[in-house]
């Protein structure tokens, strides 16, 4: 029976964590990430867990020893905000180019500078490109489903690729939601025992980990990184099938809301979500076939189900928590406009910039976004694409 | 303590092929650490020289489980791998005595990865930490470390018509380690390899995070003939710059004394690095250096209760 609680976003993936227990856990403090380790530290110090806490100096470290962890041959986590995040960077890549599964949640945060502890994409944006899974979680129930369904994903045997999930900072890791935790034994069945192929502890068969890798192999190790992303949607949907079993709760890679039938649409990811859905019913109610897209698996990215997706409309607007500089929008809308060109889907797109550093963003700006779409449906005319929501002037 | 007969009939932790600069002193002292370590050992090595040279892919010189993660994390990186053994050794997964050796060049150790050594030998690993002292940043082309002698000429501290090479003294890292209250902290020399072997073999015995600096000749780094390293490693010994010494238990302990203290000169003379301070017009600097070594050497011989 699964027990309902009161949890915030931090509480609820630190129960998730409680429930894998990791073999290794690194750890380094930065808000607001913080109360996920406080209550994993407490789990740990009431012997709920087995694992090894290294409580390091920094998040250079704490990935350096998550990775050291890992190649071991331990399941092993960590978890990190923003600048915790851009210090880790160069093990980040590293981790992946390993084929580690490591799992690590990211609560995020805007990055410095200056300095901002409220919640924007912009550090987990920082490794879009660094080889790791990424999957965003609308809301405090999701963050725990993925955080179960990341250890799954990351140590399959044809991906072995390390997995972020992320939570908004503050908007989710603070606030207290209804989840719904699996039985102990249910997650340590679905998450299963951990046997790696190759370990460094395996002495009678001594492995060299991370060696010089130049000009004639290195190219050909990046093109298996890039095989191994590629065979990552069918994981994703296999354990997302495995996990509504045991859950009730069925997630893709995206999810496609009152679009069937849709003109408008907005695509964003993260909390937003849930009040763009509101936006959405209350429009519908008044009679404007709008919809939404969300984002749930944002690396790698979903271009057919996106394309897909998009075909059904007539305008979209994509909504960016954080800002890619010196190109033409966010990174999500980058990415959004490379799944259109030269496949016949033409529709008129355009990004929205919103909620930097915490900033706020209500069901009003939401709703200005589609009242936008609507005039650019009517008059034919883009006009200005890279706009901004909830920006004073 | 191994005999030099069990040492030689020890399987070679890391093989011979690698690809070290002739009379590579660093590689010497790998051999002398790694054949100082019966049993399993899980080793792992910052970016540097010696990382380079062992595992160019996909060859390696590792005869034993080896990880390099990165420049300055060798430390960080060892303390999740004992970690790992800890926790699967408990949950009866691993079932072997592993021991665990990070490996870092000065400057993975003195300057970029200091701080990660610091976590690691605070937090208590069970991890012998060696520092190979090459005194520079080889790998990348010889420039300064702060473990670079004073005067030394490196390629971002030159000897110049102004400047004379470095300015500074080289930090006191195996004090830093020390102020640790680590477990057990030791300078070596490969040409003392006795004692060498003796402290490997101590470290490794000893529960808890234990550190040693071991100074590494560069042939073409401080520019001698490749022939002369080990001289180099005893004449650092003999001038007092490079002391033998351990830390065990709170106390600083001489472990070899030079019958005969010798001036740095007979040390700096052989090699190019230092050929500057042989002319006439820079002898103040030599001067300037000896006086270091003096005031080191006498505040060290304080610390270790011994008279001059
Ligand atoms: C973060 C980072 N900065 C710089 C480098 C470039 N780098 C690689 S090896 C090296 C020097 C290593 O010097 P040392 O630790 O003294 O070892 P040695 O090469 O002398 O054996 C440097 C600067 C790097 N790999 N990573």
């Amino acid at each position: 029976m699964p027990t309902i609680m009161g949890l915030s976003g931090n509480e609820a993936v630190a129960h998730a964590m409680r429930q894998i227990n990791p073999d290794v856990v690194a750890a380094y403090p930065i808000t607001p990430q913080t109360e996920l380790m406080h209550q994993f530290a407490e789990f740990h110090a009431d012997g709920l867990v087995d694992t090894e806490l290294v409580l390091t100096e920094s998040e250079h470290s704490a990935m350096s020893a998550t990775v050291g962890a890992a190649a071991a041959g331990a399941r092993a986590m960590t978890a990190t905000s923003a600048n915790g995040l851009a210090l880790m960077w160069e093990i980040v890549y590293i981790a992946a180019s390993l084929r580690l599964p490591i799992v690590m949640p990211v609560i995020n945060r805007a990055l410095s500078g200056p300095i901002n502890i409220h919640c924007d994409h912009s550090d987990t944006m920082g490794c879009r490109d660094s080889g790791w899974i990424q999957i965003f979680s609308e809301n405090c129930q999701e963050a725990y489903d993925n955080a179960l369904m990341a250890v799954k994903i990351s140590e399959h045997k044809n991906i072995l690729l390390p997995t972020m999930i992320t939570l908004d900072g503050f908007i989710l890791s603070h606030t207290l939601e209804r989840v719904e935790l699996l039985d102990d034994d249910v997650v340590k069945k679905f998450v299963g025992d951990y046997h790696p192929e190759h370990a460094l502890l395996d002495v009678d068969h001594p492995i060299t980990v991370g060696p010089l890798d130049l000009q004639d192999y290195y190219f050909e190790h990046k093109r298996q990184q890039i095989h191994a992303m590629t065979q990552v949607f069918p994981v994703i949907e296999q354990v997302a099938g495995e996990f509504a079993k045991l859950s009730g709760r069925r997630y893709g890679l995206i999810e496609e809301y009152r679009l069937d039938d849709a003109e408008r649409a907005i695509i964003l990811m993260g909390s937003s979500v849930g009040t763009a859905k509101d936006v959405v019913d209350d429009l519908r109610d008044a009679g404007e076939k709008v919809g939404l897209i969300k984002i749930r698996v944002y690396r790698p990215f979903p271009y057919d189900a996106i394309r897909a997706a998009l075909k059904k409309l007539k305008a979209v607007a994509v909504l960016d928590r954080a800002v890619s500089f010196g190109t033409f929008g966010g990174p999500v809308y980058t990415d959004v406009r490379a799944t259109l060109y030269g496949n016949g889907v033409n529709l008129p797109v355009i990004n929205y910039i919103y909620g930097l550093g915490g900033r706020d963003i209500d069901k009003a700006q939401i709703k200005s976004a589609f009242d936008d779409l609507k005039n650019i449906v009517k008059s034919g005319r883009i006009g200005e694409e890279l706009r901004f929501l909830g920006l004073r002037d | 303590m191994a005999s030099l007969k069990e040492l030689a009939a020890r399987e070679p932790k890391l093989s011979p092929g690698h690809r070290a600069c002739a009379g590579c002193i660093p590689a010497l002292a790998f051999h002398q650490v790694l054949r100082s370590a019966p049993g399993y050992v899980v080793a792992g090595c910052a970016t540097g020289c010696m990382e380079v040279v062992t595992t160019i892919f996909p060859y390696t010189a590792w005869n034993i489980p080896f990880i390099h993660n990165a420049f300055e994390n060798s430390a960080a990186t060892i303390s999740g791998v004992e970690a790992a053994y800890q926790v699967l050794k408990r949950k009866g997964k691993v079932t072997k005595d592993i021991k665990f050796i990070a490996f870092g060049g000065d400057g993975g150790t003195y300057d970029i990865g200091l701080q990660s050594l610091s976590g690691a030998m605070e937090r208590g690993h069970n991890m012998l930490y060696v520092c190979y002292d090459n005194e520079a940043y080889m790998n990348t082309g010889i420039q300064r470390s702060s473990a670079t002698p004073f005067a030394a000429d490196t390629k971002t501290a030159p000897v110049g018509k102004v400047h004379k090479g470095k300015k500074q003294y080289p930090k006191k890292l195996t004090e830093i380690i020390i102020a640790h209250d680590v477990a057990y902290a030791a300078q070596a020399s490969p040409s003392h390899w006795r004692d060498l072997n003796r402290k490997v073999e101590k470290a490794l015995s000893i529960e808890g995070p234990a550190f040693i600096n071991v100074l590494a000749p560069c042939p073409p780094g401080w520019r001698f003939p490749s022939d002369m390293g080990l001289e180099m490693a005893r004449l650092a010994v003999e001038t007092c710059f490079w002391p033998l010494y351990e830390f065990e238990n709170g106390k600083r302990k001489l472990t070899y004394k030079p019958k005969e203290k010798l001036p740095i000169s007979e040390w700096t003379k052989h090699q190019g690095r230092f050929r500057h301070l042989h002319q006439e017009e820079n002898k103040h600097l030599l001067e300037q250096a000896q006086q270091e070594v003096d005031r080191r050497w006498n505040e060290l011989l304080a610390l270790c209760g011994e008279s001059a």
